[in-house]
């Protein structure tokens, strides 16, 4: 009876594999939360008939996921892990797509005062002399490793934080989530603060400095590491990406207006 | 409190309108989740009833064993399963990782136990009853176990119920072995913590209300398909 079940199941998720061309993609919880992929994807199954299933997951896992043979490509924003990761000959190259920016979000009141800071860094600066309640992710994702960095440019460590410091360790909307339960301070992708529904108390308070600048690359699997990632695939998705159907969808998409990301791919 | 109120409207809007997304998640937890089901009580019933009847040197430490297995948390089951099946595991060949049949994977390892143990509970009972007739017959002990599994089937129903209950409403497992992929390896579960990370609670709840909705629809039904049971001892 066993073997039966295991046979149909099988035989299962083989049919379904066999109807259109599928390959895995795995990409960060901010290009999710944006609700580009949604626009992306049924225009990419028009084209190229390619049926592409994303893992939602933060840059950290996406690389891990890649590393391990797991997904065919990653869509990802970490510079600094991406070159890791080529140099590893994990991937084959990587091709910058798109970007959109990091804002800072924080209690309407702005009690650090943030809203009159002269640069990003400055604005850091103020939340770690007021010391208000600060939410990171503390996931290892792209946006944390932004914060990171960003928190290092200001000669600070979070490690020597108090208490008003608070890694949650989640993706970017449960982050957002926590930051409108504290009425917290938080470093959000703007895509995701526009599109996410329980803002509570909060507000957006510092955007605009170059320094939030975040680019969203494409990288391949190395077919020659992982034989049986379909690199052809992950080419003809590349192909797309970077064409002028992608550069139309990417720079129309607007939420309550507002434009979210800027393509910027360089044509080989 | 008003997002409860938001909630049972949208669930009430979904069922009623038939949304096909709701539909195909809804499929696709009872997909996986009566798989598992299946599977489960085929290994955990006669698994069960054999340690109700059977003595044997490391009996007891095998039940303690599988009492504490009940406990399992499904997010170490998940990554466990995630690391053998994916490329760089062991069954990576397979290619089993992020499919349905990986979730359904997972929750057999984690409704086994639970079952299992139920059973093993509810038969030492009616094996004390039967003990002296079924040895008296000369019964060999695959007859015995399948006596104690045919008569003692209302209490096996409730164990398999149990399991269900634990593998429907599951999602830390399922979350990463499915990797919450949309038309893929979506469920109601996962679909919930999607939603409550976007911060639309009213969708995520509605989901939720779908989610309890289906499992007290599928028990009822069972009960009532087992209550047109006339025969056997009840």
């Amino acid at each position: 009876m066993i073997p039966r079940i295991l046979a149909v199941l099988a035989a299962l998720t083989l049919g379904m594999a066999a109807l259109a061309e599928e390959m895995k993609m795995a990409v960060t919880t901010s290009f999710e939360n944006s609700g580009l992929a949604d626009v992306l994807l049924p225009a990419i199954k028009e084209d190229l008939g390619l049926d592409v299933q994303l893992l939602v997951v933060g840059t950290g896992q996406a690389l891990r996921l890649g590393q391990a043979g797991d997904v065919d490509a990653i869509l990802v924003h970490s510079r600094a892990a991406e070159e890791a990761f080529l140099v590893e000959g994990y991937g084959t190259h990587r091709r910058e797509i798109m970007y959109n920016d990091f804002v800072l979000i924080g209690p309407a009141a702005d009690p650090a005062g943030i809203a009159e800071a002269g640069s990003a860094i400055d604005a850091l600066r103020r939340i770690g002399t007021a010391e208000p309640a600060f939410v990171s992710r503390g996931d290892d994702s792209g946006t944390h490793k932004k914060e990171r960095a960003l928190w290092a440019e200001a000669g600070l460590s979070p490690d020597t934080f108090g208490a008003w410091y608070r890694e949650v360790g989640a993706g970017m909307g449960a982050s957002l989530n926590t930051a409108a339960g504290l009425d917290a301070y938080i470093l959000a992708d703007r895509a995701s603060w526009l599109n996410f529904g329980n803002k509570g108390g909060l507000a957006l308070l510092y955007a605009g400095d170059p320094a939030l600048f975040n680019q969203y690359a494409f990288l391949a699997v190395n077919p020659e590491r992982h034989p049986h990632v379909r690199n052809d695939l992950a080419v003809q998705l590349e192909n797309w990406l970077t064409g002028p159907r992608a550069a139309e969808l990417i720079n129309g998409y607007t939420i309550n207006g507002e434009t979210l990301f800027i393509f910027n791919a360089k044509s080989q | 409190m008003n997002d409860i109120y938001d909630g049972l409207v949208s669930a009430f809007w979904l069922v009623v309108t038939l949304d096909a997304d709701l539909l195909e998640i809804s499929l696709r937890s009872l997909q996986v989740s009566l798989s598992a089901l299946v599977i489960a009580s085929a290994i955990a019933l006669p698994l069960g009833t054999f340690l109700a009847i059977r003595r044997f040197r490391y009996r007891r430490l095998t039940i303690s064993v599988l009492n504490a297995l009940m406990g399992l948390p499904p997010v170490v089951v998940g990554l466990i399963v995630y690391i053998l099946l994916s490329r760089s595991g062991p069954f990576g060949v397979l290619g089993l990782l992020f499919t349905p049949t990986a979730m359904i994977i997972a929750q057999v390892i984690i409704i086994t136990p639970l079952i299992a143990s139920i059973t093993h509970q509810a038969m030492r009972e009616l094996w004390a009853e039967y003990h002296d007739l079924l040895i008296s017959l000369n019964t060999s002990g695959w007859q015995r176990i399948k006596t104690l599994i045919w008569d003692g089937r209302r209490n096996l129903l409730t164990a398999s119920l149990a399991g269900f209950g634990r593998g429907i409403g599951e999602v830390g497992a399922i979350m990463i072995v499915g990797g919450n992929i949309d038309n893929a390896t979506r469920v109601l579960t996962t679909a919930i913590a999607l939603e409550t990370g976007k911060g639309d609670f009213a969708l995520a709840l509605a989901l939720g209300f779908v989610l309890i909705a289906l499992a007290i629809g599928i028990n009822i039904s069972i009960h009532w398909l087992s209550r047109t049971e006339r025969e056997g001892r009840w």
